[in-house]
């Protein structure tokens, strides 16, 4: 243990806390901005500075390791001077258009700026002197460099958390800035649209690319049905942005303010979740048989996951060779927009080209997904507009909604029943689960041999995490795979599924099924969750997704009536002609830059 | 303080037998050359001044099995040249102090990571290498020393920067602790030296720190490599004794017309012709890495500091906000002033940002922009005004 | 394209594929290119294992590992103070006048490219440049003709 003074008190920490931590210990706030704690210390904006006793320069109180007998000082003269000036500074190089800024009152800048920097700018305004270019190329995403104020938080993240590099720090000087390859739009070249960096902009350099106003739009307009469908992680993350603290579940309320916001019909993905799994855990078996039974040399195993759209463009770009092993199967969103279109509109008796489908989504590659050119097989657009979990809060309090007091209410129905399966989607090794209770159910009529079928090996945080399901007591139809051990690995952040995909492609793994999501925690940590988004507020999310699976009266997706329904009639049978024309997909290989 | 007056004295390009004194360290212990080394006062000759044998005794002290000698031979300082002109004339004695340092600290690999503009020296320093490698391992060393290549990057003189580069990464300096001697290049114990410096160790190992200490004063000891240029009748390089004074220095080598001198290069600072006599070139007053800039009456003092500031606003690394934007704004805030579009009062704001860049910059390059632009400012007002 | 990637292999089979390899890969393909084109950057990312992005974030930190397309010979004339105080100015306007580009730019022949850089280490012998590798020094308009001269007959 080390001792030393923050502010004339004394505190005692772990050798190797630095001084940010020690001072936290005491309540003492020192400000950060280019510090996450997802991500490596950088020491590279300097708003932490503090003072300690005997040293020539200040100190960068995030990167400094505390040492025995330290005097450290967070609030003298010299320290609110220097402090001053470096928010001064990153003023005079970022374009503060505040009050247009979508980051307004949520950008980490301006909470400094109002702490340290009021009335006169002191310096000059260096942003007109560059010529900064702002891309919109990303269907998901906008990158606008002149509000960025070279933190680097978005560089570490896309390295750190997602081994993309899609963006890195290029040039130096006055001219260094955060650079795709040789410039290039965001749209061409290897980014997954994940939106992990959007979560991290302290500033407005880096936003969803929002569809608010056109979704406004087609609310008010009377010839539209707009049908809107939300996501498993939504409703465990939405109240963060409205007042609430991580992990509390808003789902009932979320349902009503939609219908308040004008919405003709609330739906849920997690029914299309359901859907998923059918149609994936038959993909899955068929597979196994096919290579088990059949002899069959073509057809890939293991069979990778493919709900997460992000996942899906990393594998795209980095191991092209794998893509037969993706499940065809499309995410949920796509399913649900291809099935919005087709046997919902005839169910409900609508014009399909009327049909104006809606998601919400704690994902930014989801917009980037919806517009993939794939996804058009129900003859039109089969999502139109996509919006995170954040832009859903912004329309809440567009509309003046007072969301504490509203009432809880269901969704609607068709295609508004789900089970606990489909919920925890929304988590790292909730698509695994879900699809474990049910293909092993299918196999031998037993449901799985987990207490209250909470699969616990496939749960939790670790970054890749593998199971073992021994397959005993099959039926005769699948007395094929009797005692067969299937072997599983799950794997959230990119950087762990290029782990995993790096020993699948080497050989080095011998699993069967695969869950991939592309974000930290998966869905619930999505790069268009509430803003902050770190390893508590993620933990708090995924309790509330298991809690929300285990008040469901269903919880196996083959349960599900509405899934039943479908199959009997519309769809016929799983992998069936039908599903393969609206719920299937294929993958195109793209290039490593 | 302690004023030796100016004496020229050539050690460091006297040629020597090498093999004699490689003999000679081979024979000591690592204790015993550490030893020597810390006797003789000798302080980084880069620029920045830490004390050597300190350094080369942290290094020996880690438990780390692999360990690297690094020679910082990426001279970028303005009006520094010397580096060159060592590596040129006697890199033996670099390849020299390299393989002594190696031995006292227990590292068997050693860099020499010089910069792209002298690229063209490399032939002959290899085939120089060539040689050495053949001597040493006669003797009984077990010691290697490689070549990488800088590529036009001022900041990469910064050591932690060097490694960065060394490792195949953009050369921004990294945040200390951890120190070189701990975690250095790969991470590992390394120490790190000026071209100079490894030279002067063989200097001392050679003749004893007892003969060295005789040179220069208590703080500044021995000799130092200057490069002179500018408004001087006899640019170039000179072997000076430490501990002259400015005036001095300007008798010997002005134009009878020097109004300024600028000390250290960009980094260091300027000294008006009002305080020549009573400031000594050395630690103890202002230190060197040996960038010596006369400037006679008719250059404009704006100029020079221009000069300097677009510099620093191309080089920093552009990591630390005091260091990437604070360069921007000094630059444009004298512009504004000298074109009448900002008061004269704004220098004095300037100034506070200097004072802000220097004790809040991640490294050394933004810790010392403010000493050219406070030494040229306050002495110099008027130019910068009118 | 494809003899790129071959270049790169060959360099990668030299200098190894680690990170601490790419420095010199880049600092050999300038040297025989003058400059790294894209399919280069894309073709050390992949022999490397790193990405693209980081190539180019790297190489554009280094002034001589240029990213935009150069001459075959590389004029880079030394713009700090000392080379800027004795005539720096004149020897670029020489330069310019001769080769009818300004600097920045590159012969339609692709014969040369006209830079200013930061000091060389020739400040005693100010103005000075780099062609290349090659330091030129004491430079007057007269003396800088000749050697761009030289640099035509090549």
């Amino acid at each position: 243990m080390v001792t030393l003074k923050i502010n004339d008190q004394e505190v005692k920490v772990a050798e190797g806390t630095t001084v940010l931590e020690a001072a936290k210990k005491l309540g003492v706030i020192i400000p950060t901005l280019c510090n996450h704690p997802d991500l490596c210390v950088a020491g590279n904006c300097r708003v932490c500075v503090v003072e300690q006793k005997g040293a020539r320069t200040l100190i960068a109180a995030c990167a400094m390791p505390v040492s025995e007998g330290m005097d450290i000082h967070t609030n003298s003269l010299k320290v609110r001077n220097a402090r001053k000036h470096i928010v001064e500074l990153l003023l005079s190089e970022h374009r503060a258009d505040c009050t247009k800024c979508y980051k307004n009152q949520k950008c980490e800048l301006q909470t400094l700026a109002n702490e340290y920097s009021f009335g006169e700018h002191l310096f000059l305004d260096l942003v007109e002197g560059h010529a900064y270019n702002i891309d919109r190329s990303s269907p998901s995403f906008t990158k606008d460099d002149s509000k960025c104020i070279r933190c680097q938080r978005c560089v570490r993240t896309c390295a750190q958390l997602q081994h993309v590099s899609a963006i890195a720090v290029a040039n130096k000087g006055a001219h260094m800035k955060i650079s795709s390859f040789h410039d290039r739009p965001m749209s061409h070249v290897v980014c997954t649209n994940c939106g992990q960096c959007v979560n991290r902009c302290p500033t407005g350099a880096l936003t969803e690319k929002t569809y608010i106003d056109q979704v406004w739009d087609a609310i008010y307009d009377k010839d539209r049905h707009v049908v809107v469908q939300t996501a498993p992680a939504v409703r465990v993350a939405l109240g963060e942005d409205l007042g609430y603290d991580p992990g509390e579940r808003v789902t009932g309320k979320m349902v009503t303010a939609l219908r308040q916001l004008g919405f003709d019909s609330v739906l849920d993905t997690d029914f299309t979740a359901d859907l998923t799994i059918i149609e994936e855990g038959t993909e899955l078996l068929s597979r196994l048989k096919k290579v088990l039974v059949d002899k069959d040399n073509s057809t890939a195993l293991p069979m990778f996951t493919s709900c997460s759209p992000g996942w899906i463009k990393f594998i795209e770009h980095k191991y092209p060779d794998m893509l037969p092993n993706l499940s065809t199967c499309k995410s949920p969103q796509q399913m649900f927009g291809a099935l919005a279109k087709t046997f919902y509109a005839k169910k409900r008796n609508l014009d399909p080209a009327k049909v104006i489908s809606v998601s919400i989504m704690p994902c930014t590659a989801k917009k980037y997904e919806a517009d993939r050119p794939e996804m058009r097989s129900s003859g039109y657009k089969d999502i139109d507009f996509v919006l995170t979990t954040r832009e859903l809060a912004v329309m809440i309090k567009q509309a003046g909604i007072d969301f504490r007091t509203l009432e809880p209410s269901h969704y609607d129905s068709i295609m508004g029943t789900s089970t606990g399966a489909a919920v925890i989607f929304g988590a790292t090794g909730g698509v695994m689960e879900a699809a474990l209770r049910t293909a092993y159910e299918l196999v031998t009529g037993k449901p799985v041999p987990f207490k209250n079928l909470n699969i616990t090996p496939v749960r939790g945080m670790e970054g890749v995490k593998e199971a073992t399901v021994k397959i005993e007591g099959t039926t005769e139809e699948w007395r094929f795979l009797e005692g067969a051990e299937l072997k599983v690995a799950i794997a959230h952040g990119l950087v762990n599924a290029n782990k995993v995909a790096k020993a699948v492609s080497s050989g080095k793994a011998s699993y069967h099924f695969i869950e991939i999501m592309a974000c930290p925690g998966g869905c619930i940590g999505g790069g268009g969750q509430p803003i902050p988004t770190n390893a508590v507020v993620r933990q708090k999310r995924m309790d509330a997704i298991y809690s929300e699976d285990m008040h469901m009266d269903l919880r196996k997706s083959h349960e599900n009536p509405e899934v039943v329904a479908i199959y009997e009639e519309f769809l016929e049978k799983p992998n069936g002609h039908k599903s393969h024309e609206l719920l299937h997909t294929h993958y195109v290989a793209r290039e490593a830059y | 303080m302690e004023n030796k007056g100016l004496t020229k004295v050539d050690l460091i390009f006297e040629s020597i037998d090498i093999r004699k004194v490689m003999t000679k360290a081979f024979e000591m212990t690592s204790e015993e050359i550490i030893n020597e080394i810390l006797e003789s006062g000798l302080k980084g000759r880069g620029g920045a001044g830490f004390p050597t044998g300190l350094k080369w005794k942290y290094t020996a002290a880690e438990k780390e099995p692999e360990k690297y000698i690094v020679c910082n031979a990426d001279e970028g300082e303005p009006g520094t040249f010397k580096d060159r002109e060592i590596l040129d004339r006697v890199v033996y004695k670099v390849y020299g102090g390299m393989a002594i340092a190696g031995r006292a600290m227990g590292a068997k690999k050693g860099f020499i990571y010089l910069r792209g503009e002298y690229r063209f020296l490399l032939p002959q320093l290899f085939l120089e290498l060539h040689k050495f490698h053949k001597m040493i391992s006669e003797i009984g060393y077990d010691f290697n020393i490689e070549y990488r290549m800088g590529s036009g990057a001022y900041i990469c003189g910064e050591e932690s920067a060097l490694f960065e580069s060394i490792e195949g990464f953009r050369g921004e300096p990294r945040n200390k602790p951890p120190y070189p001697t701990v975690s250095g290049l790969f991470s590992k114990p390394t120490s790190i030296n000026n071209v100079e410096t490894l030279v002067t160790a063989v200097m001392i190992i050679d003749k004893g720190a007892g003969e060295y200490v005789k040179l220069g004063t208590k703080d500044s000891r021995g000799s130092k490599v200057f490069s002179i240029s500018g408004d001087t009748p006899i640019p170039g390089i000179f072997e000076l004794e430490l501990g002259m004074t400015v005036q001095e220095f300007v008798n010997e080598f002005g134009d009878g017309d020097t109004k300024a001198v600028q000390v250290g290069g960009a980094s260091g600072f300027c000294v008006p012709r009002k305080k020549f006599a009573e400031t000594i070139i050395g630690f103890e007053g202002v230190p060197t890495g040996g960038s010596m800039k006369l400037f006679n009456s008719s250059r404009s003092m704006y100029n020079v500091l221009h000069n300097y500031l677009d510099f620093f606003t191309e080089e920093s690394c552009g990591q630390c906000t005091p260091c990437r934007v604070g360069c921007q704004q000094l630059l444009k805030g004298v512009e504004k002033v000298k074109k009448g579009e900002a008061k004269s009062t704004y220098l004095n704001e300037l100034v506070k940002l200097a004072d802000t860049m220097k004790v809040a910059s991640k490294c050394g390059l933004g810790q010392s922009v403010g000493n050219a632009f406070k030494s040229i400012v306050e002495n110099f007002r008027e130019e910068i005004i009118y | 394209m494809y003899q790129t990637d071959n270049m790169v292999k060959e360099l990668a089979d030299k200098h190894g594929r680690k990170r601490e390899s790419l420095m010199p890969i880049l600092q050999d393909i300038v040297k025989k290119y003058n400059y790294l084109t894209d399919d280069a950057m894309v073709a050390v990312a992949t022999e490397l294992d790193i990405s693209a992005a980081e190539v180019y974030g790297t190489a554009s930190f280094y002034t001589f590992l240029d990213t935009e397309e150069r001459g075959k010979n590389v004029i880079r004339v030394c713009k700090t103070i000392t080379c800027s105080m004795k005539g720096k100015n004149d020897i670029v306007g020489t330069i310019e006048d001769i080769l009818k580009i300004k600097v920045g730019g590159t012969t339609p022949d692709r014969m040369f490219t006209l830079l200013e850089t930061n000091c060389i280490g020739w400040c005693h012998k100010a103005p000075a440049m780099l062609v290349n590798d090659m330091p030129y020094t004491d430079l007057t308009p007269e003396t800088v003709i000749d050697v761009i001269k030289g640099y035509m007959r090549k």
